[in-house]
């Protein structure tokens, strides 16, 4: 069964003057359709202004469709009596790790989100107690999260949606404001929970390094899904993704260039491990 | 320098006090500041002395820490007490320009300043030693009488551990800004009053605009997890009387009948 069914989904943003006349509509989404199956690892890749996160919102229930439909869970998400448990079922997290943080210390971050489905004292505890671990940041529990790092942080916003129990979590530019190694550390969180846990993932971003692990990889530009596939499929196609101003991974790059300047090299490299099999295959 | 301001900063160890429930700490610390502000002689206020002293040793927290707090009103206390020094009327010590400082005024600044100095230490103790979360939960359960009368409480509360969680941010923004701004060649620091507060708009509206920026990211935060209000809502750590919350309030009364004891009849 398909966890988010998305259909024909357009979003105009309606730029109004002082007077509330309309002055101007920008179509951040464009008839999007995407289908995304339980358990799977999705990432939705693009540049800035891309609708990328507007798409994002729209899985949350923050935001409602102008026309067409999102499904999350079986459930449309413009009923009303819909809202909570599509958000609980799709838990998000967002840029600024700074922001999405309520409590003042960690274990109460987390417990927030469970405090707010009515979920007993007991069993909050023992639901913080397996995000954190799930996470790897048990050991921090008790400290304020203006002492963590930005992955750190991240990993506690994680932690604080898994409480929740979602089946599904999305990640909307979690990495965009860390540094090499936050990020690290958090994809290798995210991955661990589809991989061990079963959650299902979708995860925004403009990173090509995060996505090649992924199971399936969509494109978007100015709103439309311009590419969808497999990362393999997806970076075969290197000059279609610099045309969409999105640069791929420097060993994908690589490979790129020696196969046009004559190596009998494959498409769609994606790691270092990868291109030496290759390259040993080619000698 | 902004980073100095201790108020309202919870600060983590493990101590009696830091598990007190926070419905004690509160009532606790009114307590000890109507016990203030009760008595004008000496013996009443030793014995708050006292009290403070060993709160702050049971507290656990550095000292040096809590007097970091004062620095930042240091200068209403010094107003006040002037005012109170030159403006109370009596016996005339001293007098220049017009103006008379009277015995009366120099004790009744020294009390004045004691008081400022004891009822900011002591409500530093309870911020200091109790995370905003308690704080809040406490006054929600405190003030929960009051939703009778639609008073919305758990909003209050929630708007106020929120706001007590971004003074740390914003402070740090503050700072960011400012060096921002002086590494572009604004100056902060010298010109008059007027040029000074002047100086500051450039910071304000950047600081500004990023508070509502952030408002808006955490209000979009708070509904994705589910938050719709008090309604429904359990507690993570749920209040609870324990046999130290019942000591602790005996020794309130002890204290306060001490108090009052000392000040009638002594």
């Amino acid at each position: 069964m398909n966890i988010i069914d998305v259909s024909k989904l357009v979003f105009e943003y309606i730029r109004r003057d002082d007077e509330g006349n309309v002055e101007g509509i920008t179509t951040a989404i464009d008839h999007v359709d995407m289908e995304i199956k339980q358990g799977d690892f999705v990432a939705v890749l693009g540049h800035n202004g891309s609708g990328k996160s507007t798409l994002a919102k729209h899985l949350n229930a923050i935001l409602y469709p102008s026309e067409g439909t999102v499904w999350v869970d079986g459930k449309d998400t413009q009923e009303e009596e819909n809202l909570i448990p599509i958000r609980k079922s799709a838990g998000m997290v967002f840029q600024n790790p700074d922001n999405q943080i309520i409590g003042q210390i960690v274990e109460e971050d987390v417990g927030f989100g469970p405090e707010n489905l009515g979920v007993e004292t007991k069993q909050i505890w023992e639901r913080v107690e397996e995000s954190l671990k799930a996470v790897g940041m048990y050991k921090y529990r008790k400290k304020s999260p203006n002492r963590l790092s930005g992955g750190q942080k991240q990993r506690v916003s994680i932690a604080g949606v898994l409480a929740m129990h979602p089946k599904c979590i999305i990640l909307d530019e979690p990495t965009a404001m860390l540094d090499p190694s936050g990020r690290k550390e958090v994809i290798r969180a995210v991955r661990a929970l589809n991989e061990v846990e079963g959650i299902t993932v979708i995860l925004i971003t403009h990173y090509m390094e995060e996505v090649i692990h992924a199971d399936k990889v969509y494109v978007m530009d100015k709103g439309r899904v311009e590419m969808q596939g497999t990362p393999k499929e997806i970076f075969a196609q290197v000059d279609k993704l610099r045309s969409l101003r999105l640069s791929v991974p420097q060993v994908t790059l690589l490979a790129h260039e020696l196969k046009k300047s004559g190596v009998a090299l494959p498409d769609g490299i994606l790691t270092t491990q990868e291109l030496i099999e290759e390259l040993k295959k080619v000698r | 320098m902004i980073r100095e301001i201790t108020f309202g900063q919870y600060y983590q160890t493990d101590s009696a006090l830091h598990r007190l429930n926070p419905r004690v700490k509160l009532v606790g610390t009114m307590i000890y500041i109507i016990s203030l502000f009760l008595f004008k002689e000496a013996a009443p206020f030793a014995l708050a002395l006292v009290f403070l002293a060993a709160i702050i040793k049971l507290s656990h927290v550095p000292f040096k820490y809590m007097i970091r707090g004062l620095k930042a009103v240091i200068v209403l206390l010094l107003i006040t007490a002037v005012f109170n020094m030159f403006l109370t009327r009596g016996e005339a010590l001293v007098s220049f320009w017009g103006l008379t400082i009277t015995k009366e005024g120099v004790i009744a600044a020294v009390f004045i300043a004691l008081r400022l100095i004891f009822l900011i230490i002591g409500s530093s103790v309870m911020t200091l030693t109790t995370t905003p979360n308690q704080l809040t939960d406490g006054l929600e359960k405190l003030m929960g009488p009051l939703k009778v009368i639609k008073v919305p409480i758990h909003e209050i509360s929630m708007m106020m551990s929120i706001a007590l969680r971004f003074i740390p941010i914003l402070l740090e923004e503050t700072d960011k800004i400012m060096k921002a701004q002086m590494a572009r060649g604004a100056d902060f620091d010298s010109g008059n009053m007027i040029k000074k507060i002047k100086a500051m708009v450039p910071l304000l509206v950047p600081l500004f605009v990023s508070a509502f920026r952030r408002a808006n990211d955490l209000a979009m935060a708070m509904e994705a997890r589910c938050y719709q209000g008090g309604e429904g809502r359990t507690k993570m750590k749920p209040l609870k009387y324990g046999k130290s919350d019942v000591l602790a309030y005996v020794v309130l009364a002890v204290y306060l009948a001490g108090v009052i004891v000392l000040g009638k009849w002594l």
